[in-house]
Order: C-alpha cells, then structure tokens, then sequence
C-alpha cells in the first residue's frame, strides 16, 4: 500500500481476529524504518491486533509475515509462537520484572535467547547508556517513575535485537508533562530503529508526532489510511474527524463550494466532483505543526458532526 | 451555637459528640478513619476466642515440672522423636514442593479434562480424618496392599511400619496445604509479565523458571512453612499407616500420647518442645508469613 519496496520485505498483516462477540478484520503493512500508528477508539481491536501480531493470539484466518517469513498463517496452520518471534513488544503497563532490578530487566531479552549471563548484562548496559538509564541500572522497577518505567521497558524491548517493534499505548501511563519529553525522546528512538514499527494508540497527536503513517481502526475495522497530513486533511469518518480536531457537515457540492444540509456555504477544495459530500470545517492541524491539540471547531450550522 | 432564645432552630437537635482526646486526633489524622474502639458485641466474643485459645498454652506452660525439665526430657526418647520428627517433616515438605508445585501449576494453568475431579481428590485429604488416610496408605502400600503386594513380592521392600512410612503419612497429609495455597497464588499472578516473558523470547519452562516461580515465592514460602507444620504435628495416619517404634516411627505427637499415659511430666515437657518449634518457625517466617497474607 505504501510506495515501492522490494516484496516480502516489512511487515505484512491480513489479520482476521474473532475473539467472542468481536471480530478483528485489517489489513496492515508496514515497511523496514516505517512507523505505523494504529489509532482507533477503546475497543476497536487495537491490542487485539498488536497480540495477533507478538503472537499471544493466534489468527482466525488471514496471514502474518515479517520480512518474508511466516509467523502465522490459518490457512495452512502455520503458527510460530510468542518466544520464537523476533518482535519487541512494550506493554501498555510496561509489565516491568518486579523481582529483578533495571539491569536484569533489559538483559533478560538476550539471556533467554542463549548469551551468558556476563554477555547478556554488557548488552543491556549498552541500551541502558544509549537511552540514559545507565544510573538506574541496580535500582528495582517499583523505584523508578512513569517516565524512566517507560524508557526501562524500551530498552528492554530493543535489547532482545527484533525484527519488529510493537508498543501498545507506549505513552499512555504517564503525565502530561512527563509525556511530552518522553515523547519527543521516543521519536528519536523510533527513527533509530531499523526495522518496522507498530504503535497503537487512542490518542491522536501520540500518532501524529510519532507516526510516518496512520491506519485508523474502527470497530475492528480500517476505515482510514495514509500519512497524517492525509488523513488530517480529509479525515473519513466522524470519528477520525473529532480526533483532528474537525467537523464534518453533510451537505451538496457543486465543484468547490459546498451547500450544507443545515444551511449555509462552504467552500471545499479537496472536492473535485458534485453530489453529496462532507465538508470539513475547522482548524487543520499542518504537518509540519501538529503539538497542539485544538477544541473542535462549533460553528453554528450543523453543530451535531455527522458521518460523511 | 450558642442562641440564648428558643427559637425554631432548637428543633433540630444537636448531633451527639463525644471528647476526643489531643492523643487521638493526632492518630486519626495520622492513619486515617474514625474511631478504632470495637463495639462490645464484638469485642466480647473477640475476647473468648483468645482466651480459649491462649488458656491451654497457658496450662501447659503452668504445669510444666521445670526444675526437673532436663532429667525427664533426657531420659524420655525426646530427643530421638525430635530428631525423627524434623527430618521426616522436612523430607515431606521437600516431596510436597518437588511434586505439589507442578501440581500447583497444571491445576491454576491448563485446563485438562477431568481437572475439577483432580482438584477435589487432591484436596480431599484436607478434609479427610487422618486416620482414614492411614488406613488407605496401609491397605495401597501395605504387605498385602494393592501395590505394597509387588513392591514386596518383586523388590523385598516394606513401607508399613518405617521412617519411610511416616515421611508417606506425612506428604499424604500435608502436601495439599502447599498445593491449595501456590495453586491460588498462581490464579491470582499477573499472567501479563508471563505475557511480557514470551514476547522477550522466553520458552514456557524458562517462563516459569525465571518469572513465574519468583513472583509466587512468598506464597510458596508461606505454602512450605504450612506444609512442614502440618507435618510436625501429624498423628493420626502416621500411627495408623507407621506405628510407634521409638527412634524408627516414633514422632513427637506419637511420643506425647504415650508419655501421657506413662509419664505426665514428660508429655507435658514433649509438648511443650513442639511448642517451641512451632512458635520459632511462626516467628522467623513472620514477615514472609505477613506479607503474602497480605498480598
């Protein structure tokens, strides 16, 4: 779906997920150095996706594929379980070791895997010093704040060395402030990482300051997807127009100018053709300044936003 | 509130107070909460139950012949029934957690057919008189058990009536205090770090290993400490199932009932040797005791 890359290279999800009365239908790619957000309301198969992806759910029907190979397919019950998947996964809640100190947290990765005890604490030293922990190596992770549990859990996500990388609703745990410097911190860690990225949020300037793409879950359903700017721009559902802070009017196009439904006139120049359309009205966050999060716009036609 | 005319407003009574002391106030604002005096429907009962069960601990401590503690005490078999009764207690506690835990594990973590009937035979001997347990073991091990019929038969080994007898007795009895208790530890773990485990590349036995067990200790320790207790104190299946031969089967418990009949003053002194094992494992398990009841 994005540009031209060699095939089989990234990541690639048709994902079918039924757990219950819910059902997970997407599909996603993402490419090596990209970062995808999917953003979407609580319940819309977000964490579902992310655990179909780590391999803690297993696919109803579709395939999973990670530069190639196979990680799940249902079709031909090709399955490779959580522990042998090359995938760095931050938890929401970070699920930091709590009987093992910082050091031992982020070593713990490439223990498992096979290095020495010595090797596996080099390595993690070396990520605690890349992402400044190097002071909080010996502490406990009940002694460390929101903001340094989050960094702690990065580091020990990318000490395991994954193809992949999987955060679920990385900044969500911390305060405002807090986040907003953890935040910045994290682009510049998500930039570094050579493989694709998948982060999964309900917050939209999370997605936009950390994303290169946004796919829009809705209901276990994508209902958008493209670049931020993209999807700022035009946004396709209601629900992806509040997070970006627009309002959508029904209404009539003729050209640029819109007749809306409650009245009034608006002028559209994404629209190129006539019929029924929706016009966004509101402040449009640019791409190139997308910190601060706006109010929706009411203005008084149609104040009730409805779908397009 | 002070209104010197009677007016409407003294209609409403005043809401009854009471004299808080300076010493009060401080701890209420301290710890939180209103007052901390328990009514006496409460308190009263409160009071019997530790009355009933500190007045026997009492008596015993009481009538204790304490000037001639160490004649009858070295001259009983007390020494030897100690030493037995520890090992065979530690022994079992060690058999409980060798097989109980991963017991423990597959009852909290799979989910087997048949598992709800294996949980209820397991626990049973919770329930079940011990004495009948020491009739089971006899009539399963036993020269003409169901299995002690080969065990002799093929291997010339006889459990009834040895060291290796009580230990059974014992592991019998005590083994489920460990499993019930790591058992409800496991269910209420945060499975998500075994989650987090997984995704960092650890196997299931490494999952377990280095996660799961380590964040269960406290119980486990608090499961351990029930179990070898349990077995220090067993009697009915072990006399039963082991008999009472001084230095081979002859546990602490065993040895009290006898020297109630022989020697009162020995049994008291036995007991309270019992007592003192008991109380020093309580207190130097305390924090980990308190801790996992906590958690």
């Amino acid at each position: 779906m994005t540009g031209t890359r060699p095939p089989g290279a990234g990541l690639s999800v048709e994902a079918e997920v039924v757990r219950g009365p819910f059902t997970l239908r997407a599909a996603v790619t993402a490419a090596a150095g990209e970062v995808v957000a999917v953003l979407g309301p609580n319940g819309s198969g977000k964490s579902t996706l992310l655990g179909a992806l780590a391999g803690l759910v297993p696919l109803s029907a579709g395939r999973v594929t990670l530069d190639g190979s196979v990680f799940d397919d249902a079709t031909d019950g090709t399955f490779v379980e959580a522990a042998q998947r090359p995938v760095g996964f931050v938890f929401q809640d970070y699920r930091l070791f709590p009987h093992l100190s910082v050091l031992d947290n982020v070593a713990f990765s490439p223990h498992v895997r096979g290095m020495s005890r010595g090797a596996a604490r080099a390595v993690a030293a070396g990520w605690l010093d890349r992402l400044g922990l190097a002071e909080l190596a010996r502490r406990r992770p009940d002694r460390l704040s929101g903001g340094q549990a989050q960094r702690v859990a990065l580091a020990r996500a990318l000490a395991g060395d994954p193809s992949l990388l999987l955060l679920d609703e990385p900044l969500s745990a911390l305060d405002a402030r807090t986040r907003l410097d953890v935040q910045t911190e994290l682009r510049t860690h998500l930039a570094d990482f050579p493989g694709p990225c998948l982060l999964v949020t309900h917050d939209p300037l999370e997605a936009l300051v950390l994303a290169d793409r946004l796919v829009v879950l809705e209901e276990g359903r994508v209902v958008q997807e493209g670049s931020p700017a993209e999807v700022a721009r035009r946004p396709a559902t209601e629900y992806v127009a509040r997070l970006v802070g627009l309002n959508l009017y029904p209404g009539t196009a003729d050209g640029p100018t819109v007749t809306l439904e409650a009245g009034g006139r608006s002028s559209c120049p994404t629209t190129r053709s006539a019929g029924r359309c929706s016009s966004p009205c509101g402040p449009r966050p640019s791409p190139s300044a997308p910190l601060r999060r706006r109010p929706p716009a009411r203005a008084t036609p149609g104040r009730r936003p409805s779908r397009g | 509130m002070t209104s010197p005319a009677p007016g409407p407003r003294d209609r409403v009574s005043a809401p009854a107070a009471v004299r808080l002391t300076a010493r009060e106030r401080r701890r209420r604002a301290v710890t939180g909460g209103g007052s901390r005096s328990a009514p006496a429907p409460l308190l009263l009962p409160a009071l019997v139950a530790v009355a009933f069960l500190v007045i026997p601990l009492v008596g015993l401590l009481v009538r204790a012949p304490w000037s001639d503690a160490w004649r009858i005490l070295h001259g009983s078999q007390a020494a030897e029934a100690l030493r037995l009764s520890l090992w065979t207690s530690t022994v079992a506690t060690l058999i409980a957690l060798v097989v109980g835990v991963p017991l423990a594990w597959v009852l909290a973590r799979t989910d087997l057919p048949g598992l709800r009937v294996i949980r209820a035979l397991v626990t049973l001997p919770l329930v079940l008189p011990p004495v009948v347990g020491g009739v089971a073991l006899l009539l399963a091990f036993g020269r003409n058990g169901f299995l002690g019929r080969y065990l002799d038969q093929w291997f010339g080994i006889t459990i009834p009536f040895s060291s290796t007898a009580v230990v059974m007795a014992e592991t019998f009895v005590a083994m489920p205090f460990l499993v019930v208790t790591v058992e409800g530890a496991l269910r209420a773990a945060n499975r998500g770090y075994e989650e987090a485990a997984a995704t960092l590349g650890a196997r299931r036995m490494t999952v377990f290993r280095r996660v799961t067990l380590p964040m269960v200790a406290p119980s486990l320790a608090a499961g351990a400490v029930l179990c070898w207790a349990r077995a220090l104190g067993e009697f009915g299946a072990t006399i039963t199932f082991a008999g009472s031969f001084p230095g081979r089967t002859q546990t602490m418990p065993i040895a009290v009932y006898y020297a109630l009949e022989a020697d009162p003053d020995a049994a008291i002194l036995l007991s309270l040797v019992l007592l003192l094992v008991s109380v020093a494992v309580l207190v130097g398990l305390r924090d980990r005791w308190l801790r996992s009841g906590a958690a």
